[in-house]
């Protein structure tokens, strides 16, 4: 498998204060990647080293096995949302259209049109005018129709209102569909990683903790229910992530490297979410924790 | 990505491309009956004898227009504060950087070609305006021959002042990353560095000259510089010496600050302060004469002979007419240089610390 993204010690440093630190990560090709994490976690930072906007302090970093944004060609390969979607205010969308055709060679123009037609938008409208919604639209749009072969798309939905943000998803996973195209997708929402997603990062104070394809991720994680027990037990076969004690009951999330075999536990399968939260609550606890892997 | 530059650009090379030409219409409507008023009337007032009138009246046609010149002195600096300053600031300020920076075009290209478009584009307009401004004031500045109290007005120096303005915007614009406080700060540096050449390194282009002549009393246009001062040369400094080299007064005078002065005695009368033992009383003017009709020739003289035998000289130094075109040329090429090194910086940092 392709990357095509790779980091090694990757870190940026603003001040004294390190935005990412030490992050060392390899997403395949092919895929809807859900980069999740707590805010702070440097996932706006590791998206914008990857487009080029930031340069790392230290470590390296390659999309396609290039540095980014090291000339037009690598610029053209990789089609940017940025957070909040800026586009120029005083601009109308046809406007953008054409920025978007005069900077890109593999600019696809009908393909744009036809976005904003489906959109049912009018070109001729400012940008400053529209919604938070259309904005995203157009940002996406733009970043589509240069035709690239990775989609990164940091935050794109945070600011939308649920109506908008579906709408925005869906035609994001449609462009997958039509286009061979990787796509990076950053978010603290779960909910939009479980949407559109199908391969998972969750990247925690600047550490992958967990990285993998979702189904494999769900088809080896489990939540255990059973009598109390003592707080650090082992269970055989299972690497314990996450585990809550009442007075009677203890529940475990657990890592399967193999069938259950204490017939005390009760298997129940376990949510993206839950599955999310435990990691981001492991690698906050344990800040210098050993990379922990994923099934890959 | 010329397109985008020039398409973020536009409306406000529109809007000041349509001033530029309300302006030229206004002095291309006025300029040529000031050609004809020079050409017919203050040319020919030697042969009537009118000049001083003439002359006078002629300074004062058209008052309101002529503050064109200002717009010279204005001009430059707000290019600096509303094309330069904003022209990377705002992008940075609104991210919308982030959408230039990640299509198919480089940063060093972005940068380039936005610092190049607007960058002419400013060159053009001020050079436009001094253009226009030079060809409207030349009957006034013919007459009034001070080529050197214009110098930053006229020609092709407010070419460079642009050039210095904007590139000082947009760099700022790239450091600061807010555009208000941006604009401010290309107002004072602006501001200060054509003080700076205004006031010290003009003068120093060229060594000056040197003139020497005997010091007059202060009756008369001859007065200080005598004739040095009428042929438009530009006086850097005025010293009066005494015999054994000593200064002893600036501008024409004499005394610590340099001043020879009427003094109103009561009864109309008045006396020459600091000429020491010299007859220095002068009656009071005849009744229905002008207050500031010269003294008698009779006391004049005295008073002259008087100083003469003191051997009083006025040391001049000055730059000479002659030199107008090469202080225009070496002021333009600095601010070119300082502008481009500005653009150099500017470049780089965009390219390399915005990160």
């Amino acid at each position: 498998m392709t990357a095509v993204l790779e980091a090694e010690g990757l870190g940026k440093r603003y001040g004294r204060r390190w935005a990412l630190n030490e992050c060392t990560l390899s997403i395949p090709s092919g895929h809807v990647v859900g980069l999740v994490g707590p805010n702070g976690a440097g996932k706006s930072t590791l998206l914008n080293l990857a487009v080029g906007l930031l340069t790392p302090t230290q470590g390296s970093l390659s999309v396609f096995g290039k540095e980014p944004a090291i000339d037009a060609d690598q610029l053209g390969r990789v089609g940017f949302v940025a957070q909040d979607t800026p586009t120029y205010a005083a601009l109308s969308i046809s406007d953008h259209l054409k920025l978007g055709s005069r900077m890109n060679p593999r600019w696809d123009n009908s393909l744009a049109e036809a976005r904003i037609r489906q959109l049912g938008l009018d070109p001729r409208q400012k940008a400053g005018k529209l919604s938070g919604g259309q904005r995203a639209q157009l940002a996406l749009t733009l970043a589509i129709a240069k035709r690239p072969e990775i989609l990164i798309l940091d935050e794109p939905v945070a600011s939308l209102d649920p109506l908008a943000r579906r709408e925005f998803l869906q035609i994001l996973m449609e462009t997958v569909a039509e286009h061979d195209v990787s796509v990076v997708l950053s978010s603290h929402l779960v909910a939009d990683i479980e949407r559109v997603c199908d391969y998972l990062v969750v990247l925690v104070s600047s550490r992958v903790q967990l990285t993998g394809e979702l189904e494999d991720l769900l088809a080896s994680h489990h939540r255990l229910l059973g009598p109390r027990t003592e707080t650090g037990a082992t269970i055989e076969n299972q690497y314990v992530i996450e585990a809550s004690h009442t007075e009677r009951q203890s529940t475990v999330l657990v890592r399967s490297d193999g069938p259950v075999l204490d017939p005390n536990w009760t298997i129940e399968p376990v949510s993206l979410e839950d599955l999310v939260l435990a990691y981001m609550g492991q690698g906050k606890s344990q800040e210098r924790s050993a990379l922990v892997e994923g099934q890959e | 990505m010329i397109w985008l530059a020039w398409r973020q650009f536009r409306v406000q090379a529109y809007v000041v491309g349509a001033l530029l030409g309300a302006l030229a219409i206004a002095l291309l409507l006025t300029g040529p009956h000031l050609v004809h008023l020079y050409d017919t009337i203050v040319v020919t007032c030697s042969a009537h004898n009118d000049c001083g009138p003439v002359q006078v009246s002629f300074l004062h046609e058209d008052r309101v227009l002529k503050q064109v010149s200002l717009l010279l002195e204005l001009v430059p600096a707000l290019l600096g504060i509303f094309w330069g300053a904003p022209l990377i600031a705002r992008e940075l300020e609104s991210g919308t950087y982030r959408l230039a920076w990640t299509q198919s075009v480089t940063r060093a290209r972005w940068i380039t070609t936005k610092l190049c478009v607007v960058g002419l584009a400013s060159m053009i307009v001020a050079g436009v305006l001094s253009l226009m401004v030079t060809w409207w004031s030349s009957p006034f500045d013919r007459l009034q021959d001070n080529p050197f109290g214009f110098f930053g007005q006229r020609d092709i120096v407010p070419i460079g002042y642009a050039a210095f303005a904007f590139a000082l915007g947009a760099v700022l614009g790239v450091l600061v990353r807010r555009t208000v406080p941006a604009m401010a700060a290309t107002l004072v540096g602006f501001v200060l560095v054509r003080f700076a050449f205004t006031v010290w390194i003009r003068e120093r282009f060229a060594s000056p000259l040197h003139a020497s002549t005997t010091f007059q009393a202060p009756f008369s246009t001859s007065f200080g510089a005598g004739p040095i001062r009428n042929s438009g040369t530009w006086i850097i400094s005025s010293n009066t010496i005494n015999a054994s080299g000593k200064v002893i007064g600036q501008n024409g005078g004499i005394g610590p600050n340099g001043e020879i002065n009427f003094r109103q005695l009561p009864g109309g009368a008045s006396e020459f302060v600091g000429v020491g033992r010299c007859p220095n009383k002068i009656p009071a003017p005849p009744a229905g004469s002008r207050n500031d009709s010269s003294p008698p020739l009779a006391v004049q003289h005295a008073v002259q002979r008087c100083i003469n035998s003191f051997h009083l000289r006025s040391l001049i130094t000055y730059q000479p007419t002659s030199r107008y075109w090469m202080f225009q040329w070496y002021e333009l090429t600095s601010f070119i240089v300082l502008a481009l090194l500005l653009a150099g910086f500017g470049w780089w940092w965009i390219r390399r610390r915005v990160a």
